[in-house]
Order: C-alpha cells, then structure tokens, then sequence
C-alpha cells in the first residue's frame, strides 16, 4: 500500500531517533491505548457518559505525527482525540478528569470527551462537528504567518470530513495564501458505519492534495516510524514556507465508532486482519528486533499502567464544578 | 465632529482601530481591490497593504472559520461577509465555533473576532438578497450583537467591537450607508454594548427599535406629534447585551409600547423585547404590546409588494395610535 520511499524513510527513522525518543513513541502508543481501555471501562461502570469515541488501533498516527512537531506547534482535532491530546503531552489526570467531567478536567468539565483543549500546550481542541477544525487550523496558521513565526498547525481529521465543503474550501484557501498547515486524515475506512466506498468518489484520499496544487502522501497508519517520517518531511516543508501537505494516514478503529456502537458493519475477519496489524505489537517487535529490550519495554508497560489507576484515582476523587459557574465562560469578563 | 455618512464612519473606525493595533486585519470578499461590495473598506488596501486588507476566495464558511483561528491565535480579525444572506454558509463556524469556544474549554480559548455583515431590504433584490438576519444570532449565547441605526453609533460601536474579547456580530443595514450624521473624531470615541440610546424623549409612548427602523420611528414620532402624541424613542444599539434597563424605565412613564425592526414578525428580536418588557414592567402597561415587523414572507421583488413586506411609517404610527 505505501510506497516504497515510505517505508525506507520510515527504516531511517529507526535508526536515528535516539533510544530515548523510540521508548517515549512507545511508551506514548501504550499510554494512549491502556487509557482508552480503562476509558471502556469506565464508560461501562457509569463514570463516563455522553458521546465517547475511542482511539485504539489508531495510536501510530496522532504518536508518529505529533512526535514530528515541535512543542510550540498547534494542533487541531476531533471528538476522536483522546490520543492526540495525551500525545500533545497533556496530562492523562487532567484528560481522565475532563472524561469525568471534574472541575480538573482540561476544559474544566465544560467540555467532556469530544472538547478537550490545552492552551499551553497548544493543543487547540476537539471539536465534533465534522470538517469543523479544518478552517480554525487554517487560521492559526494564517495567525502564524501574519506574525512571521517559526510554527505551524497539525491539523486531524477523519476520512468523513473529506466529503465536507470546510475540506475543499480550506484546502484551497491554505494553498492559496501557503499556510503553514499539515492535514492528516485519518482513513478508517469508516465514517460511523459507512464505508468511504459508499460515500467517497476517490479512495485513494491523499489524492486530494493534487487539485489544491500541494504535496499529498499516503502511509501506512499503523506504523509509527512512517507516520513520523512523513510528517517529519510535510512540516519542514510547511515551515519552510511552502504551505500545506496532505498526509493520508490508513488505519482502524479496533472499536466501534463509539461506545454505543457493537460495529455491526464490520466482518470479524476484518477487523481480525487489522488486529493482525496492531500498531504497537508491530513497533514493540521490530524494537526489540533491532533497539530496544523486551525487559525495558515490559517495565514501560508497567509503569503505564500505573499511571493510569493513578488517573483514575485522581478523576474520581476530583470535585464537580460549582453549579453556580454554569454560566462562567459564555463571554470574556471585561 | 465632522459631518459624514455611515459608510465614512465604518471606515474611519477600520482605518482607526488598523493604526492602533498591528493585530487587526480585514479579511473578506472583494474588501481590497473592489473597496468592499459597499465600499466600506475603501482605500484601505492602499494604507495598509494586501496582508491586512485580504480579498478572499468566495467561502464564506472557511472565511469566518479562518477568522476565529486567527482570532485563537492571537490575532484580531476582522470578517466581512459581503451580505448577511451568505453568512448563512458560514453559521457553524458562527454558531458552533465561535459561539462556543470559550465556554467549551473552560475559559482557555478567546476569538477576539468581528464579523461584520450588511443585510436589509428595500433595493428590490429579491429574497435572497433582503434579509434581517439579527434574530438568528441573538439567539445564540457566546456572541455580542451590535446593530448601529447612526453613523456616530456605527463608528462607536465598531471600535469597541475590535477591542471586544468576545466574538461580536456586526450588522448594518444596506439603507443606511449613506445617511449623514455627526461623528466624533476623537480615535479614541468608543460607544459601550449594552447601553441603549433615547434618541428622543417623549411621556406618551416608547417605540424600541434599531438599525434602519429607528430612522422611521423617528419620522413616526414627529407625525404623532402633530396629533399631540409625545412619543419616546430608543435606539437599543446592541441587541446582546440587551440594555431593557432603560426600555423599561422609558416604559415606567409612558406605559405604552411599540416594538419596530426589520426582521420576520415570528421569533424575532421584537419577540425577546416585549417578552422582556412584560417580565419587567406588567404592571407599568397600559395597552399590549404591539410588534411593527417584517411579514412572514420571503422578500418579493416587485416594487409594491416589496413595500407590502416591509414595515413602514405610517404601520407605526397606527400601532402607536394602537397602544396610546
Ligand atoms: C457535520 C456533522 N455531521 C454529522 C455528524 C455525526 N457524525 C459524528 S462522527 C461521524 C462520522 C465521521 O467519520 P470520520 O470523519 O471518518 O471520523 P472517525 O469517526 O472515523 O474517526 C458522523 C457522521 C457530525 N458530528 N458532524
Ligand atoms: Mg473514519
């Protein structure tokens, strides 16, 4: 499926990035994926309600292309951002306790599991209307440029948005003003439970980028070297001042679209296919094969989970908010 | 002061607020080049350069949505949709983007952003062309509403909504962008949201209007004066934040009310004021309160039937006739 050039560039990365920044890749994807696990089951004992859609399977993408950025970069997502956020460095407490909907909770429990936001780590927001972030990335970009600053904006979005007018209008506006943007969409092959087949003229979505006159890759989104190779070649060519970059990412969801979803759609020999390509098993192997010891990355795994009942701990024994805020935030004090 | 129009006096607040704060821009369809659809940004381009006087594609959801990232990043934009009907395109970005973004993120993000757009009828442009679209964004908690009837107020006001942290909807009406009127040129002139202005005292009757309908309320008022019906009006200015304080202090007196704006009778801002009114000043209301509004039909574009929709000065002075 990738081309050839993809995986050499994503072979080179194995070798140098530095031991240190192969442990935090995997230790982030393990992180991201025993969240959502306990997000699963938290959402079942009641703690976590409303909309809820989980990231596992989907690890390699928002890991490779966020470990790709620089800390002051932006970036811009979905409902389905749990993982992009955590991998921004955003504090899994905080993240727990926003699913919780507590006071500590990165949005302050206003936001929930579709909004979360980190202003100081420029993590610029979930937000649940489909397509909806593309024109805000395309203006934080435009806001980079104006002031003539080293940063761009990662933008995610899944392949349901590229049917959306917010896709093709601000792929336009982006390259035609070269705004310093990198879009990643997220091919799932789903948008809930409608194959891009039956809603997509193009399957081939990274081909999108060629009416728009830019640069557009097709990786595979289950490999997290890849990913990162290629976001680290589309944001040089975005801070070089060359504009946006398409990168088509192609993955799976290993859940339904949401917690409500048993993802009826779907063959079991499916989704066993893409089990089979389980974006941490398959960098866990190919570490050990080459960097890294199984022993070390046991002992991350242990220390992940750690982290994450101590997650838990904190969500639940955070206060609510203040019933007398509801109204706090509809408007800046003056 | 100095004597100049409505258009003169938005200009004058761009050029203003551009020198004062690097950070704001106007972006929108053919505001450089063309000078505006209105010509309000006429001459810009040429002060301040294409960078901060951006003619865009025609897409008008991304425009506005390009607008309140910018506005995210720091900057303060200025959108100008070329009429208040194409912003219909762009109402998610309004409604769920911008509308909603402080709120949603516990108070970490602002959008700084003015979205200014002309709408009225009256020039026989047909329905799509003719609306009063307020009562859509009125309703809609997260954003400022502003809606300047003179060309003091629309300077005034347009300052204050660039100094805004909060996204403000600027509406001015097609007809009024030649109307005369006393400016104050002091750059630092600004006209406080929230504070209705009594254009015209009077014991009798309170009309409460804005935009273009309170010019003829005012011409409703000295009609009823010869028949020796003392009519107050009030110019309300912003429509959020909604000054009632001094429409039902005004109602305490006269004890009777007519409401009079552009848009659709049903569900519009007419319908917030008197519902607001009666909440406040029951007791205070000698008679009903009577709407004086668009009718519920899509702008006509035959001459007679567009003025058939439109409320007008003589609808006024029956509903105050009405109410006295
Ligand atoms: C504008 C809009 N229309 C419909 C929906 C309902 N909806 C929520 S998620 C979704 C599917 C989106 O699929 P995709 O973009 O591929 O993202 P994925 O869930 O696969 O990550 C739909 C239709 C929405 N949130 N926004
Ligand atoms: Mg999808």
């Amino acid at each position: 499926m990738a081309l050839e050039r993809e995986k050499h560039l994503a072979e080179r990365s194995l070798l140098t990035l530095t031991e240190t920044e192969l442990q935090d890749m995997y230790r982030m994807m393990v992180l991201i994926r025993r969240f959502e696990d306990k997000v699963a089951e938290m959402y079942m004992r009641g703690k976590i309600t409303g909309f809820c859609h989980l990231y596992a399977g989907e690890e390699a993408v928002a890991v490779g292309a966020i470990r790709a950025l620089y800390d002051k970069d932006y970036v811009v997502s979905t409902y389905r951002e749990h993982g992009h956020c955590l991998a921004k460095g955003a504090s899994p407490k905080r993240v727990m306790a926003e699913l919780f909907g507590k006071a500590t909770g990165v949005s302050r429990g206003r936001g929930g599991s579709m909004h979360l936001f980190d202003a100081e780590l420029r993590f610029m927001g979930g937000y649940a209307i489909v397509g909806g972030g593309l024109p805000l990335a395309a203006g934080l970009g435009l806001s980079i440029q104006y002031k003539e600053e080293p940063e761009i904006v990662c933008c995610f979005f899944g392949d349901g948005a590229i049917p959306q007018g917010a896709f093709h209008e601000t792929l336009n506006l982006a390259s035609l003003w070269k705004l310093p943007v990198v879009f990643i969409c997220e091919n799932n092959f789903y948008g809930m439970g409608t194959l891009t087949q039956r809603a997509i003229c193009q399957q081939e979505l990274y081909r999108f980028a060629q009416p728009y006159n830019i640069p557009g890759v097709r990786v595979d989104g289950m490999d997290v070297l890849e990913v990162y190779a290629a976001t680290v070649e589309a944001a040089a060519h975005a801070r070089e001042g060359h504009g946006p970059y398409l990168i088509e990412a192609v993955t799976y969801r290993f859940r339904g679209h949401s917690m409500s979803d048993p993802a009826e759609y779907r063959s079991k020999r499916e989704e066993r296919i893409w089990q089979e390509r389980d974006p941490i098993k398959r960098f866990r192997r190919r570490l050990i094969e080459r960097r890294i010891s199984a022993a070390t990355l046991d002992q991350i795994d242990r220390e992940v989970d750690a982290e994450i009942e101590e997650a838990v701990r904190f969500a639940d024994e955070s206060p609510d908010p203040d019933v007398s805020e509801v109204t706090k935030y509809v408007y800046v004090d003056a | 002061m100095a004597q100049m129009s409505y258009r003169e006096a938005l200009n004058l607040a761009l050029r203003e607020e551009m020198d004062r704060d690097e950070r704001v821009f106007i972006m929108g369809e053919e505001v450089g080049y063309f000078g505006g659809a209105f010509k309000v940004t006429d001459g810009l381009l040429a002060i301040f350069g294409e960078k901060r006087v951006r003619d865009t594609p025609i897409s008008e959801l991304t425009l506005v949505g390009a607008g309140v990232g910018a506005a995210m990043g720091g900057l303060r934009p200025i959108v100008e949709l070329m009429t208040v009907n194409f912003g219909l395109l762009a109402m998610d970005q309004i409604v769920n983007h911008a509308a909603k973004i402080h709120y949603m993120f516990g108070g970490q993000a602002k959008v700084p952003l003015v979205i200014r757009a002309p709408q009225g009828g009256g020039h026989q442009l047909g329905a799509q062309h003719s609306q009063s679209l307020e009562a859509y964004f009125l309703h809609c908690p997260g954003l400022r509403v502003a809606i300047p009837a003179m060309p003091a107020d629309a300077k005034g006001l347009l300052k204050t909504a660039i100094r805004d942290e909060n996204p403000v909807v600027f509406l001015e009406h097609e007809s009024l962008y030649s109307v005369k009127g006393e400016v104050p040129e002091d750059e630092d002139y600004l006209v406080p949201f929230g504070k209705a202005n009594i254009l015209r005292p009077g014991s009798d009757a309170t009309i409460v209007s804005y935009s273009k309908c309170v010019h003829d309320a005012l011409k409703a008022a000295e009609e009823l004066e010869e028949r020796g019906i003392d009519v107050e009006v009030i110019d309300l200015r912003t429509l959020n934040p909604l000054d009632i304080d001094t429409v039902v202090e005004s109602v305490k007196k006269t004890g009777a009310v007519v409401v009079v704006y552009e848009g659709w009778r049903t569900g519009g801002a007419g319908a917030e004021i008197a519902s607001r009114i009666y909440e406040a000043a029951f007791d205070s209301l000698d008679a009903p309160i009577e709407r004086v509004a668009s009718l519920d039909v899509p702008m006509p574009y035959n001459r007679y039937l567009e003025a058939a929709a439109l409320p007008k000065v003589e609808d006024i002075v029956r509903a105050v006739e009405r109410v006295v």
